[in-house]
């Protein structure tokens, strides 16, 4: 069986929260449960000068089914839906991988 | 011309599932933002709405929604909202003693006081005020000549910090309505569309645009733009996220902008980097500027900014590459220095070739917003006079223009801080009514807001409609009037009035309103009935009727509400290089809608104003450098207003699933200060100076300077006791700005520059 995940752009999630919520909408889950939560790397100011280090990593939990009744149906999972900066994929994690490698930087891939 | 795109094959505007559930498309507006328009698919059960989604046709939001309207719901059915008109006895102002009456009470009641009001003090005695840029706000100004015959509609930001300066510079100065960074929002393809070119650089400015999305600019087309190569240059006292993916940060000291902006022109001008035929052909005054600018070199400027000299050289070359592009937010208005910033930056754009040019700064059409700078209706209507002609007030200036006779010249509102001189001493005469739209000034844009309070509470009677109980309409409330939300009733979203390209959309109503809720224009409509019950006057029957007319002032716009309806969205285009096509002046001439028919590098407009005609740093008046006397106390600076995804300026704070996200009044301090203060990360800190304190949440976060601290505004908790007004003076960060420390011409203020001393609270 093809297993799907999430390809996260670090780079450019921007910390929204708006995957958090959308999730809870999809999943009818309280302000307090997450079936996405966007941990906070830094912001750190590197020994380089003026570089900083600041990324926004969205982590699955148990709850994340990667919204199977939405795939089905042929719609993207509510956290892809609805992500302002578009920093997440959906697919199979073998495609997802091979995007992962062309950027080369900044990435994550997640499955539940 | 401009023109309308409507997309072919759209889904359909109201969907059936199996389960009987609707599908409603429409557009937002109000709930958490300005008028965006972010698409939005509503699904409706029996009557209730069950889930929003976002909607995927939509050309700028294309399905993304943010945290406030992902919890649309959250605010739609929460206990507090106001559902019905109350009422409470004038001496009970403060106390939570209201009583339910039905509409026909309440609107009588206004009726009357207003005709009283009238008949025994003038039609002066009368004000109508509303908040930050929302669906009332486009009617606002209107309302108050219209409806209730008076010029005095009040917008009381110090300064009139929001907008309005920068409108100030970019149609004095460059004679555009509104200029704004190209983001190809106008074309069906969007940035694929072959007319546009992708930045080289955008310099953003003093601004968030993520967390803001200024008045009709989807923050995240950064991001998008960001994906497709532009690079960015931002100045900013703080290292905000886009900051980290910047080429250049310039983290200047705060207020020092106009300074910085000077440098910069510096740079281009003495290295010959500065398009010499366009400056020929399109610019006034470049010799003036230049002899200007040799008085601010960029190792003096690194010296006022605390800004590294080879930055700005940098950021100086960047913005040189044609085409770049211009993102300049609210920090320019919050100055007193802001005409000046505003005139440097644009100017900067202007002599680099960058005006008005594919991936460029885009130059906006007129009109602006609804009753800007358009005092009264110029022509005789048939039937009897209404509004401003009966009480013979056309051409009447509201109140403050005589002492910033500039007002005059871009928005027909009071001067905000003579406002509050006016309610103190009844000079030149006392206010006794007001009317507010969607307005909580104590929590939010007023500075030294017990005083705003207190002089409110002189007005005899005051009527408001809004969704939520607020610390204003508990201070100063005498009939409360429930609002409705976009999901419950008409209305339109453009992109500043079609005065830039983008979204032309339908708010379309998808449930009933809860309660006895009515949306601020029917509202409005049904005072004009009664008032008026022998109008003729076209565009008044309905909302739909109304927003007929609204859209029939749009420049090649042909299209009803009901047109808006049935498409749900559709894009309004307007093309490039209008001056070298006659398109931005009135008389069809080519070149610029000001006086020289340039850009006037020299303004003759500032000039006539009785301001300098070429832009100059101000140093700000309460920093250390001015006032040593005061750094002693009050050895840090305080800057205020940057935005949080989980709120609209004094919005939301209600809202469970947003507090779980950002749950306190926070104010951002350097660890190095942190450490010297005993401060650690999440303790509560008292914030003060000379004027007040405010009690914040420490974070303990490397990203401002070391002796500024960055606060939370607009804060209140709706949790806490309704008599104790929400603890609003508790956490208002506007308890340390100073009341009337504008400009020369009356624009801006200290928002962001004051001292201030941080402790552990008690």
């Amino acid at each position: 069986m093809t297993q799907y995940g999430l390809l996260i752009d670090n780079e450019y999630c921007t910390g929204c929260h708006s995957c958090e919520i959308a999730c809870q909408n999809e999943h009818g889950l309280p302000g307090d449960q997450w079936g996405i939560k966007v941990l906070e790397l830094g912001p750190i100011k590197l020994l380089e000068a003026k570089k900083w280090e600041w990324r926004y990593i969205p982590s699955l939990t148990s709850y994340c089914d990667l919204c199977q009744e939405r795939t089905e149906a042929g719609k993207q999972p509510s956290c892809v839906h609805h992500c302002l900066a578009q920093a997440i994929q959906y697919g199979p994690v073998d495609e997802l991988a091979e995007k992962m490698a062309e950027k080369g930087c900044m990435a994550s891939l997640l499955i539940p | 011309m401009p023109q309308v795109h409507f997309k072919e094959n759209a889904a359909s505007v109201v969907e059936t599932l199996p389960d009987g559930t609707t599908v409603h498309r429409t557009c937002s507006a109000g709930i958490g933002c300005h008028n965006l328009g972010c698409g939005i698919k509503v699904h409706v059960k029996d009557g209730t709405i069950t889930k929003i989604e976002g909607d995927e046709e939509n050309p700028i939001t294309q399905g993304r929604l943010c945290v406030r309207c992902l919890t649309a719901l959250d605010y739609e059915y929460h206990e507090d909202r106001i559902l019905y008109p109350m009422r409470r006895a004038r001496e009970d102002r403060g106390l939570d003693r209201w009583e339910r009456i039905s509409w026909d009470e309440a609107l009588d009641e206004i009726i009357t006081r207003y005709q009283q009001t009238v008949e025994e003090y003038g039609i002066g005695a009368v004000s109508v005020w509303c908040g930050t840029g929302r669906e009332a706000s486009q009617i606002h100004f209107q309302m108050a000549n219209d409806v209730f015959g008076t010029v005095n509609a009040v917008h009381p930001n110090s300064g009139w910090s929001c907008i309005v300066p920068r409108m100030a510079a970019m149609l004095w100065t460059m004679g555009s309505s509104y200029i704004e960074a190209d983001n190809a929002i106008g074309f069906p393809d969007r940035y694929d569309d072959p007319r546009w070119e992708c930045p080289k650089h955008m310099l953003i400015w003093g601004r968030d645009p993520l967390r803001s999305n200024p008045d009709g600019l989807f923050g995240h087309s950064i991001i998008d733009m960001m994906k497709r190569g532009m690079k960015l240059i931002v100045a900013d006292p703080r290292v905000n996220w886009l900051a980290t993916r910047a080429e250049v940060h310039l983290q200047l000291r705060p207020g020092t902008d106009a300074a910085l902006a000077l440098g910069l022109l510096n740079v281009v001008i003495t290295e010959d980097l500065y398009d010499h035929d366009f400056v020929e052909r399109w610019t006034y005054g470049f010799d003036q500027l230049a002899e200007r600018v040799a008085e601010y070199p960029v190792d003096r400027v690194a010296g006022i900014c605390e800004v590294d000299a080879e930055d700005i050289r940098t950021a100086a070359r960047c913005i040189a590459e044609r085409p770049s592009t211009l993102s300049m937010g609210l920090a320019v208005d919050q100055n007193p220095n802001t005409l000046q910033i505003g005139h440097a930056l644009l100017s900067l754009f202007a002599i680099t070739g960058n005006m008005d040019i594919p991936g460029g700064c885009f130059m906006g059409l007129p009109p602006i917003f609804a009753g800007m700078a358009e005092n009264a209706p110029s022509e005789e209507e048939a039937g009897e006079p209404e509004g401003l002609a009966k009480f013979g007030n056309i051409g009447v200036e509201p109140l403050g223009h005589d002492r910033y006779p500039a007002m005059s010249a871009i928005v027909n509102t009071t001067h905000p801080d003579a406002t509050l001189d006016v309610l103190e001493t009844d000079v030149p005469y006392k206010i006794h009514f007001a009317y507010l739209f969607g307005h909580n000034s104590i929590s939010c844009m007023v500075p030294q807001p017990k005083r705003w309070l207190e002089a409110m509470r002189k007005i005899d009677f005051v009527a408001a409609a809004d969704l939520f109980m607020t610390p204003t309409l508990m201070g100063v409330a005498d009939i409360v009037l429930p609002a409705a939300t976009f999901f419950e009733k008409e209305g339109y979203v453009s992109n500043n009035n079609a005065s830039q390209p983008g979204q032309l959309g339908a708010i379309i109503p998808c449930i009933e309103p809860e309660g006895e809720c009515r949306a601020d224009l029917e509202i409005m409509l049904e005072l004009h009935r009664r008032l008026y019950p022998n109008s003729t006057k076209p565009g008044w029957a309905s909302p739909s009727d109304f927003i007929d007319g609204q859209l029939s002032k749009m420049r090649g716009v042909d299209a009803t509400y009901d047109d808006l309806c049935e498409h749900v969205v559709g894009q309004y285009e307007i093309e490039y290089k209008k001056y070298e096509k006659g398109l931005l002046r009135s008389d069809g001439a080519p070149g610029f809608n000001t006086p020289t028919g340039r850009i006037e590098l020299y303004s003759t407009v500032l000039q006539r104003l009785g301001d300098d005609p070429l832009p100059y740093y101000l140093e700000p008046k309460f920093s250390k450098i001015s006032r040593p006397d005061l750094a002693e106390d009050y050895p840090l600076t305080v800057t205020t207003g940057a935005r949080r995804f989980t709120s609209f300026h004094s919005e939301n704070r209600q809202i469970e699933r947003l507090r779980e996200i950002h749950r306190w009044p926070t104010a951002l301090v350097h660890p190095a200060t942190a450490q010297a203060c005993g401060i650690e990360d999440g303790a509560w800190i008292c914030v003060e100076n000379q004027l007040g304190r405010v009690r914040m949440k420490a974070q303990v976060s490397p990203t401002v300077k070391e002796d500024v601290v960055a606060c939370d505004h607009g804060w209140w908790l709706p949790e806490a006791d309704a008599e104790d007004l929400f603890e609003v003076f508790e956490y208002n960060v506007n308890n340390l700005i100073p009341h009337e420390e504008n400009g020369p011409l009356g624009f801006g203020t200290h928002y962001k520059s004051m001292p201030c001393r941080i402790s552990v609270a008690e």
